[in-house]
């Protein structure tokens, strides 16, 4: 297995782009990361796309080879395949092609992550949210998607694992780091009493504690790590890329006010990489609920359960902080949440500040980062870990 | 409009909780599993129908106000997981409560109510909601 | 063969509403209505609740009471109702698949204005006396439609109870029935209408009266009986006053009819009525009490019943479903708003 690396990253502005089309966006991000790669384009020998939900958000399956035409590509007759695990779709796409490049098969891969939300109405972008759930015995009996975090976030608040307050309080973190990222949906710092006074979506979540619906694209270019410097002086090391599964029902499992997946996949990526949680100086978690921002803290190992809640609401994730540093692109929630692009992007935002190109929101000295990504409720986890090199 | 045989083959599960046990370690499953995820190989044929028991305690609960179309006139509403009786996690929704009155602990039963239905002219999809236990 | 009821179930939504909130609305006063047509208040289905919903609530309950029948052994199942959820396709196979009684059996749905209910007990008679079937299950029940602003609207309610015939443990046993129908058109709806029309006072004398006194006298003379001879009378009951002035007229006393005479709390049930008039009355029954019923559906005709409460009814085990007084113990007040949404009366994208 050879190590691989991150040559070029790429990520278009987030929001509500009424003029972009899923096409536009997917090919800006990708330019944005062959131009960052210094590559001309007839390098790449295979491409991965993460999306969710193209199908149903736009009509339009067989992506995969749309990209590769959009991209320029299809004379080359490249190798392009969409992956698709719910909102994990882009760090499985990112996993998937860096088993390409270390196997061998591939030597540049690009990887892209898009997803076109707004080009449906509310309701119906609901229910493919609610179809990351189990469509028979969860979405199918009236339960939504942020019905089951809310439903987590209650338990929690039961067991005296978390309070409300800090619960909400992940969306401050991710809307105070959010402020500092030109690409992200929203920038704009809140207080806590803004996520607590926001109208109810299923309580005790309210409209702050939920990503919005979000359209955008992300893309980063994958080598060898021993070719890397034949493009570029500026690239990080990928240390660990892992995954792992659950359950697609919240129910079928004996806990929920944990992910096991998370922990499964975080053990795994540690291991691989050779460092502990407490290496880690910068982390993009999966905050799609406020609550599920708490829980990947405690189960990727930053904080023993029951304490994530305290150190958010404290602010020591926020940059300057004395824990890890969590969501600095702004996280779902301040950044926005493509779906398929989310995964990518947040490994954009890692591989910037392991670079010290994340200017106003860049950790000082960070050398090693993670990012996770969950699709459904936990039922599919990806845990990456990144160098600077 | 969906197709008709994708509701009607959930008929056991969705009007009366027919689920499955594992003759072999005797562990209860809803909704049905052809082998057991616990005995795996040992299982294969050894999975009976189980009727799981209707009444159960609240586990955990949410009142959903951003609802689905199906539920535009039932908003706000209650969604709870109940551990049954006999130790099964079901997914389902409350309804005839006070919504202020919803807790982890509380005593439910399963009845049967309309959970969607295809339009005005489409079939109507009935299935299992939780109510208060008398 | 002895035929009767084995077992029984009822069930009433729990959402009420009060005529002085539905004259509220239409520039109507509504106590005043509420008091001639003597109905305090009327129960309001929940929009996930239909006729379906309904009837398997009390067939469960129905089944509850008697864990010694297997719902194999259910041979025939009967709905009768005016608002069935489809125009085509039954809602009695929906009830048999949630009590567990299919699929050697035969089903169909009933609809004879609020009288299907009782025709179905009748059909089930018919099946266990003739040894066709060891059990039969009658359920009435409705959620009835009241155009907005008419005056059935102060009364169409819902709820329904189902009965359990057999001719093995039988707890009350039916003596006899029999049945009086004409063609008199007092109140009907067209195919495809939303709404029911009627045919105002001419509901009355031509219609309600004339066919229930008639059954009722027809079974007196049957069984060479009066009304002193009943412990209990239950009637067809549109309204507080129709029952009570039938049952005067026919020689009952206001004690015989109240157990039976659900409406002024529940509102009109429709084929719910008589059902659920009767299994109050066997919330209440003991051994030897005899209770005469007769309903009425419109379009028209009456069926009448002369029952006989067993010594079984001692062993029964009513206690494992709720009786109605517990039912309609905790009922929830909604306002008109409400109430036009919850039945659909507001028109909302598809």
């Amino acid at each position: 297995m050879r190590d691989v690396a991150i040559i070029g990253v790429g990520v278009t502005k987030f929001g509500e782009l009424w003029d972009k089309s899923f096409r536009a966006l997917g090919i800006e991000a990708g330019m944005k990361a062959m131009e960052d790669a210094n590559l001309s384009g007839s390098e790449v020998d295979g491409i991965f796309i993460g999306n969710m939900s193209a199908g149903r958000f736009i009509n339009q399956q067989n992506i995969a080879s749309l990209i590769v035409d959009y991209s320029g590509l299809a004379s080359n007759n490249v190798p392009a395949t969409r992956i698709e695990a719910g909102g994990a779709s882009g760090a499985v796409a990112f996993r998937q092609a860096v088993m390409a490049v270390a196997s061998g098969l591939n030597d540049v891969v690009l990887v892209g992550g898009a997803e076109k939300m707004t080009d449906l109405d509310d309701v119906s972008i609901n229910s493919i949210l609610d179809s990351t759930a189990d469509a028979e015995w969860e979405a199918g009996m009236g339960v939504t998607f942020a019905g089951l975090h809310a439903m987590i976030a209650q338990r929690m608040i039961h067991d005296g694992t978390a309070t409300r307050e800090e619960i909400a309080s992940f969306a401050v973190n991710s809307h105070f780091h959010g402020a500092l990222n030109p690409n992200a949906q929203f920038r704009k710092a809140i207080t806590l009493d803004t996520v607590l006074k926001s109208g109810p979506v299923a309580s005790p979540l309210g409209m702050f504690d939920c990503a919005p619906i979000t359209d955008g694209a992300a893309s980063l270019v994958l080598c060898p790590l021993e070719d890397a410097r034949k493009h570029t002086d500026s690239y990080v090391k990928v240390s660990a890329a892992e995954q792992a599964s659950d359950s697609l029902g919240l129910f079928q499992r004996s806990d929920i006010t944990s992910y096991g997946a998370t922990v499964k996949a975080a053990e795994k990526a540690y291991r691989r990489a050779g460092i502990t949680a407490a290496d880690i100086d910068v982390a993009e978690v999966h905050d799609v609920y406020t609550v599920s921002g708490i829980m990947a803290l405690q189960d990727l190992g930053f904080f023993k359960k029951g304490e994530a809640g305290k150190a958010v609401l404290e602010g020591r994730c926020q940059l300057g902080g004395d824990a890890v540093t969590v969501n600095t692109s702004g996280g779902l929630k301040a950044r926005g949440h493509p779906i398929g692009a989310t995964g990518v992007a947040q490994i954009v935002e890692v591989v910037e500040q392991l670079r010290g190109s994340a200017d106003k929101r860049q950790v000082e000295g960070a050398k090693y980062g993670l990012a996770q990504s969950s699709g459904g409720t936990g039922s599919t986890v990806a845990v990456s870990i990144l160098e600077a090199i | 409009m969906a197709s008709v045989a994708r509701e009607w083959r959930e008929i056991p599960g969705r009007y009366n909780l027919i689920g499955t046990k594992c003759a072999n370690c005797g562990k209860i499953f809803f909704p049905s599993r052809d082998f057991c995820p616990v005995c795996r190989r040992k299982s294969l044929g050894k999975m009976e129908k189980h009727s799981v028991c209707r009444t159960g305690e609240v586990f955990t609960y949410t009142v959903i106000y951003d609802a689905p179309d199906c539920n535009n006139r039932l908003k706000p509403y209650a969604v709870v997981m109940v551990r049954t009786d006999d130790g099964v996690m079901i997914t389902g929704q409350l309804v005839d409560v006070d919504l202020e009155s919803v807790a982890i602990g509380m005593r439910v039963r399963a009845v049967l109510r309309k959970l969607d239905a295809d339009g005005a002219s489409g079939v109507i999809h009935y299935g299992f909601k939780f109510v208060p236990e008398d | 063969m002895e035929v009767g009821i084995v077992s029984y179930g009822a069930y009433v939504p729990r959402y009420r509403i009060k005529p002085e909130e539905i004259g509220r609305i239409w520039g109507v006063d509504g106590k005043a209505m509420g008091k001639g047509l003597m109905i305090s208040q009327k129960s309001v289905p929940s929009p996930d609740e239909d006729v379906v919903t309904i009837a398997t609530e009390a067939a469960r309950h129905m089944m509850a009471r008697v864990p010694q029948v297997d719902p194999a052994d259910i041979g025939a199942i009967y709905v009768g109702s005016e608002s069935h959820p489809y125009a085509v396709k039954p809602t009695s196979t929906i009830v048999a698949e949630s009590i567990g009684a299919t699929p050697a059996m035969t089903a169909a749905d009933m609809e004879f204005a609020c009288k299907a209910g009782t025709a179905g007990i009748q059909a089930c008679m018919g099946l266990v006396g003739s040894g066709m079937v060891r059990y039969g299950v009658a359920i009435g029940a409705d959620t009835s439609q009241g155009a907005p602003g008419d005056a059935l609207e102060y009364s169409a309610s819902a709820g329904g109870a189902a009965y359990l015939i057999g001719s093995e443990d039988v707890i009350a046993r039916i003596n006899r029935t029999l049945s009086f129908t004409t063609d008199t058109p007092d109140f009907w709806r067209r195919e495809g209408q939303p709404y029911p029309l009627h045919g105002g006072r001419f509901t009355g004398e031509p219609a309600y009266f004339r066919h229930i006194t008639s059954a009722a006298k027809m079974m007196f003379d049957a069984m060479g009986t009066s009304a002193a001879d009943y412990k209990y009378a239950v009637f067809h009951q549109p309204n507080g006053k129709f029952p009570t002035r039938v049952a005067k007229q026919l020689g009952f006393s206001p004690e015989q009819i109240e157990y039976g005479l659900l409406t002024p709390q529940i509102g009109n049930t429709y084929s719910g009525a008589v059902p659920l008039g009767l299994a109050n009355v066997l919330d209440h029954a003991e051994p030897g009490d005899r209770i005469f019923v007769t309903s009425y559906g419109s379009g028209a005709g009456s069926d009448a019943f002369d029952i006989t409460v067993t010594d079984a009814i001692k062993g029964y085990q009513r206690g494992r479903a709720p009786v109605l007084e517990k039912i309609l113990s905790s009922p929830v007040y909604v306002d008109y708003g409400t109430y036009a949404k919850y039945k659909g009366k507001i028109v909302m994208p598809e």
